[in-house]
């Protein structure tokens, strides 16, 4: 199947679980707000409490980044109306769910319990709540979904490569509906000192993307999940469309397993073939939502791979990333972030990169500084086009081309 | 633990199962581990509560068949009685 010709794949339901909030709309009006869930320096969600989603036996035998999926994923799942029905056969529902790692608190329990314990004091638990392939089983079993389920892995681009593996799906003619997303306790206290000792992290405990300040990321807690289903299908139950996955694609790029790439060469590949594949010109695009980290490379690259890749477009096209409000949430931040971007482009605005105050004199795109900014085609009421970046230690690079109407 | 009742074996039973998320007062001895939404993995958790507690050692090969609490609760009971007897 050639991608854009291939059938439609359309948004009828999304949650997440942000360190802004409970709820996708929650987490994007508070961004929408200017706020910053960082929490001196760490970002998590205090509020999340398991057990209004799952019974205590499931919370025992779940790690909590399954946990968090459960509930992005029981709101996307409704917001669909898949909960009074699944939209299609069971058999043709596929569910994807990226996390950089797995189960990280299960995974050092039971490292402990076996250096102190010894071996026969691991919990036989342990594997179930661990495996990064938990999440997409679990929601697999908790909504009887018996397309292919998987975990995926790409470090911080996964949860934006979910998308693309659903897509694929799809395409293959292997599914009519699929749940996907991403989900990961990226900020527990090991990954915190490992991202730490590498130089990833803040020093200054505040995250500025494209900020002169900038000194790194904090790694963060969150889960999106995303009810995908053919276009035919959707219309066919009278389900409410929210918007489009329009194109897709992603790239290595085959340097580093730690630093991007000096030229962004991976991060143009992806770009320009998602743009290409989704058979729309530069000047179509409408936002574009960046992966941000707030590390001096990062956000250097990436301004240059957009204005390489968009030419004279890309200063006038509106760009924000929101780690600065929710931090880096690892495996999860690709499927947040898509779900995020598909609410700016339906309340045609967008929101502001939280932590950027003082521009760097060498990074020049439409930032999105303090206020929102509204999307310059919105008023027409026309379908508005928005990419979504996302890039992980590994050099994947992943670019998500989203479509959605403003809402009035 | 010197010597135990059966008493306290099954009071030991139900307490562990509780711990691992049953409502207490679903724990019956005609309740099946399925209905409770337990399962083999658990068993072993029991098990390694049990040899924590007794100061014994298990096989847990011997909790095999084990349908209902109650059978649990009784197959506890035989695995420390012999284990102590010996």
């Amino acid at each position: 199947v050639k991608w854009g010709s291939a059938p439609r794949i359309v948004i009828t339901g999304v949650g997440a679980v942000t360190p802004l909030g409970q709820g996708a709309t929650a987490s994007f009006e508070r961004w929408l707000a200017g706020e910053s869930a960082n929490d001196g320096g760490r970002f998590h969600c205090p509020t999340f409490d398991p057990s209004q989603f799952m019974t205590p036996v499931e919370i025992r035998r779940s790690d909590r980044f399954t946990q968090l999926a459960v509930a992005a994923a029981d709101e996307a799942v409704e917001q669909a109306g898949w909960n009074e029905g699944l939209p299609v056969a069971r058999e043709r529902i596929g569910c994807v769910v990226a996390t950089s790692i797995g189960g990280l608190y299960a995974q050092q329990r039971e490292l402990e319990a076996f250096a102190t314990r010894g071996p026969k004091r691991v919990s036989p638990l342990g594997i179930p709540r661990l495996i990064p392939n938990a999440a997409a089983a679990t929601l697999s079993i908790r909504y009887g979904l018996h397309g292919e389920s998987f975990g995926l892995s790409a470090a911080c681009a996964s949860g934006t490569q979910s998308i693309g593996a659903a897509m694929r799906m799809f395409y293959t003619d292997d599914v009519d509906a699929a749940l996907v997303g991403g989900t990961d306790t990226y900020g527990t206290d090991v990954m915190r000192a490992m991202l730490k000792v590498m130089g990833a992290t803040s020093k200054s405990g505040v995250l500025r993307p494209f900020d002169r300040r900038r000194d790194g990321f904090i790694p963060g807690e969150g889960s999106a999940l995303l009810a995908l289903e053919r276009e035919e299908v959707a219309l066919g139950r009278g389900a409410e469309i929210l918007g489009e996955v329009v194109s897709y694609s992603a790239s290595n790029d085959a340097r580093s397993l730690t630093a991007p790439h000096p030229d962004g060469r991976g991060v143009v590949q992806a770009m320009g073939i998602a743009i290409e594949r989704a058979a729309i010109a530069a000047g179509d695009i409408d936002y574009i939502n960046a992966h941000g980290t707030s590390t001096r490379l990062n956000d250097r690259i990436e301004t240059d791979a957009i204005k390489e890749v968009l030419g004279e477009h890309a200063l006038r096209i509106p760009v924000s990333s929101v780690k600065g409000s929710i931090g880096h949430l690892g495996g999860a931040a690709g499927s947040v972030e898509a779900v995020l971007t598909l609410l700016a482009l339906r309340s045609g605005v967008a929101p502001p990169t939280v932590g950027l105050e003082e521009p760097d004199d060498e990074l020049d795109l439409d930032y999105v500084l303090g206020e929102p900014s509204p999307l310059a085609r919105a008023a027409t009421g026309e379908r508005l086009i928005g990419l979504s970046n996302s890039f992980g230690f590994g050099g994947h690079n992943a670019t998500v081309a989203l479509a959605a109407e403003p809402v009035p | 633990m010197g010597t135990v009742t059966a008493g306290e074996i099954e009071a030991l039973v139900i307490e562990t199962l509780a711990s691992f998320g049953p409502e207490r007062s679903t724990l019956t001895r005609t309740a099946t581990l399925d209905e409770v939404d337990l399962d083999s993995l658990d068993v072993v958790e029991l098990a390694q509560v049990l040899e924590d507690e007794c100061e014994i050692e298990v096989d847990t090969e011997r909790y095999l068949g084990v349908i209902t609490i109650g059978d649990l609760i009784d197959r506890t009971l035989v695995i420390v009685q012999e284990t102590r007897a010996e």
